[in-house]
């Protein structure tokens, strides 16, 4: 193996372990603060219940999202030199807005939040907890602006192979971003409505019932209920404007190799790359060019055109973004089904008397959020190979010189502290759900300080 | 809309300034850490209160130094963090390691708990050791001889007892009784560190470099420069005398350790700056030479004039909320 696959292998295992966190904090802090508005509304203890249990997942998930962070930052200098001396002109500036506007915003509001409620005013707290929230959302939209710019780059010119700005607007408001930041945070919320659901049916499944517990699991459902048609839409959008800027992506989703009319939508098939076809294809007649193109006779691009004259592929690898793209779609239909199961069985029966084999479907789907946001990006990123930034910089110009050996022995020190920390955290939160979580009177003495 | 020579120059004091937050900010609570395995379990709760609310924001200057260093130096970036590729992988794990056992000693089961303490400490220590390590390391010009390797060894070692230092200047800070009468012993021995580290660097700065040693000991300079490790003596002198009369009756002079500390580590920062400036990269690359497009500057530059001042508002209102003895960390 050398070194760009090693470099690529690390890069790809830090970017997926971090998102895992940002996934849940971006929509956790708004969900927060609503649980924090319902009880200075209401005055219901459940709602503080419930804001005390989930902002010790908040917090937990926004240390390792920092962390995990850090690790990137230095990893563009450290594995990928060429990104900056290339891009850097661009991407610079809008990683410089993101650690500005939104790092130290979250960071030091993040303290206030979690241990000010006894130092601060109550309208400071709960400043202080859109203030997170925000800084949160605005840290997802930087780090987009780049994501997408580097899809689909725009107000930009080349000089000497140095990319130079040349229209800001035009660069922050690229022609995918708004797509991308959308179908990102409703991602964000599908995950945080399912953890939420999922975290609560198991409390109630072991004999939890308090009120907080019923509440949690009724406003998981109605979010998740509630996202996901609205995340089918915007996916669909998303894949549009995918088919408009990088067809080769769409074609390697669809594991389209022809292009042509009526187009199959391709069910499940094994995409051979040695001889350029399927095998073992199932799949519905048009379907692919009814989605894309709202008509069975629509021409959808094949990979084959995707192949220089030499030779030269100019598409990205085709198995892992198919199966990526039936991965991600194959956990929103479970979740479209739970979703709409959960809002008959509340209608007909409310959250107390949910039945039990739905309650466990629901633990089933704690983290599923998880699987298909990673799957998602899985899909966004390889299908952008074998370009770094679409149509500018390629991967395998902006690795760096770095022994081989030395990344994979990095590689393999960074998958062995993320795999133990991953157990660690998912173990954390059905621990803090087996002992609940309860709003102590102020009076009361902690009985486990920093918590 | 700036002088082209100017941005990079105004960059370099930014990208300097964050270096310096960052090394007095995450250094107390990276060297909180570091005492750990001299603190009993009881008294590590309060330790780690007193700096809850905090070491996630002073982590972020390290992301803004290394930030401008990616924006506004790329090909500095480039060479400097290749060059540095291990010791930072072993910085990253070690941060890593220490954010997220903060937050779990707090939460997993009682019995994980001082398994969660102990990476706490190992994470806290890596940071340490690496980051001195690559202090070194850039002093000695980023070259991996034995040599410098030997030199860059001994400045990890260094650093991180001076981290300690002002770890244990922030416990005597923020805490009081038999923890703060801990913590002074804590600190007397850390001093040492202090000084043998600030020593190491200043002897052997100017011996890799002709042209650091004439910057320092040409005439007038070495005289106008005596000041510097004139001040440095006298506050090692003045920490060492209050060392040992703290705790004061009515907790007077709690701050002053703490406070000498910082003053220290600002000396012996500018004192390197001085030594290195005008290279980002030493003796190889300098800082208008590593400089980016003076457009894209300019933009950063807007909008860190109109943001730093408000972070360092939000910070010292962050900290004026947490003043005083730190007590049990509580989310209600």
């Amino acid at each position: 193996m050398d070194t760009l696959i090693l470099s690529r292998i690390q890069f790809a295992a830090n970017i997926s372990f971090h998102i895992l966190f940002p996934t849940i904090t971006i929509a956790l802090g708004w969900v927060l603060l609503f649980f924090k508005l319902r009880y200075n509304r209401t005055g219901e203890r459940k709602w503080m219940d419930l804001y005390m249990f989930w902002v010790k997942v908040f917090a937990l998930s926004f240390a390792m999202g920092v962390v995990s962070g850090i690790t990137m930052s230095f990893q563009f200098g450290t594995n990928w030199p060429g990104f900056m001396e290339t891009v850097g002109n661009v991407a610079g500036p809008l990683l410089a807005y993101e650690v500005l506007t939104a790092f130290f915003l979250e960071a030091v509001f993040l303290g206030i939040m979690l241990f000010g409620a006894s130092r601060v005013p109550g309208w400071v707290h709960t400043l202080a907890t859109v203030l997170v929230a925000f800084g949160t959302t605005m840290s997802a939209f930087w780090i987009l602006v780049l994501n997408s710019w580097m899809h689909t780059p725009a107000g930009f010119e080349l000089r000497d192979g140095v990319v130079h700005a040349t229209d800001w607007m035009a660069i922050i408001f690229n022609p995918s971003l708004p797509y991308r930041l959308v179908h990102m945070l409703l991602a964000s919320g599908l995950t945080v409505a399912f953890l939420i659901a999922g975290i609560s049916a198991y409390r109630w499944l072991r004999g939890d019932h308090a009120p907080a517990v019923a509440s949690g699991l009724r406003f998981g459902v109605i979010l998740g209920a509630t996202l996901i048609p609205l995340q089918i839409l915007a996916g669909d959008m998303h894949g549009l404007n995918t088919l408009e800027h990088q067809p080769q992506k769409v074609a390697a989703m669809e594991g389209n190799w022809e292009t042509g009319p009526n187009v199959p939508l391709v069910l499940f098939a094994l995409p051979d790359e040695a001889a350029r076809e399927n095998r073992f294809e199932i799949g519905i007649p048009s379907g692919a060019s009814i989605i894309l193109k709202h008509d069975p006779d629509g021409v959808v691009p094949g990979l084959n055109d995707f192949v220089a004259a030499d030779g030269t592929v100019l598409h990205p690898p085709v198995a892992p973004v198919f199966w990526g793209f039936r991965v991600m779609v194959g956990t929103g239909m479970l979740m479209l089904a739970a979703g709409a199961a959960g809002l008959w069985f509340l209608h007909r029966r409310g959250a107390t008397a949910l039945p039990r084999p739905y309650l466990m479907a629901l633990v089933g789907m704690t983290f599923s959020g998880w699987i298909a946001t990673l799957a998602g990006w899985y899909v966004t990123e390889i299908g952008r190979q074998p370009w770094l930034v679409q149509g500018v910089l390629t991967t395998a110009d902006a690795v760096g010189p770095v022994a081989a050996g030395m990344v994979l022995t990095t590689l393999l020190a960074y998958l062995a502290v993320y795999a133990a920390l991953l157990v660690a955290y998912v173990g954390v939160i059905f621990h803090l759900a087996r002992k609940g979580s309860f709003f102590a009177p102020p009076v009361t003495p902690a009985l486990q300080p920093a918590e | 809309m700036f002088a082209p020579d100017v941005l990079p120059l105004i960059f370099a004091f930014l990208m300097g300034l964050s270096i310096l937050l960052y090394v007095i900010l995450d250094g107390f609570d990276l060297g909180v850490g570091l005492l750990f395995p001299f603190s009993e379990p009881e008294e590590r709760d309060r330790m780690v209160a007193s700096i809850g609310p905090f070491w996630d924001a002073n982590e972020t200057w390290l992301v803004l130094a290394i930030g401008i260093l990616l924006v506004a130096f790329p090909a500095a970036h480039g060479a400097i963090l290749t060059a540095l590729y291990l010791p930072v992988a072993v910085m990253l794990i070690g941060l890593i390691l220490r954010g997220v056992a903060f937050e779990f000693r707090a939460k997993a089961p009682l019995v994980h708990k001082g398994r969660w303490d102990a990476a706490f400490f190992t994470g806290s220590l890596m940071a340490a050791l690496s980051q001195g390590f690559m202090l070194g390391l850039y002093i000695m010009g980023l070259r991996w001889g034995w040599a410098e390797v030997a030199f860059a060894l001994l400045t990890a070692g260094a650093l991180t007892v001076a981290y300690s230092f002002i770890g244990a200047a922030w416990v005597i800070f923020k805490t009081d009784g038999a923890l703060q009468r801990k913590a002074v012993t804590w600190a007397q021995g850390g001093i040492w560190g202090v000084v043998i580290g600030m020593g190491a660097v200043s002897a052997a700065t100017p011996l890799v470099s002709a042209r650091i040693f004439d910057k320092w000991f040409r005439f007038p300079e070495i005289v106008t420069l005596a000041p510097l490790p004139l001040m440095a003596g006298a506050l090692v002198a003045l920490l060492w005398i209050a060392l040992k009369r703290l705790p004061a009756p009515g907790d007077h002079f709690a701050w002053f350790p703490f406070a000498g500390a910082t003053a220290l580590m600002v000396l012996g920062f500018s004192g390197m700056a001085y030594s290195f400036f005008p290279y980002i990269v030493p003796e190889k690359l300098t800082i208008l030479e590593a400089a980016s497009s003076t457009e894209s500057l300019s933009i950063i530059l807007v909008g860190t004039l109109i943001v730093l001042p408000v972070i360092l508002c939000y910070t010292v209102l962050a900290y004026t909320i947490f003043r005083g003895k730190a007590t049990a960390l509580r989310y209600d």
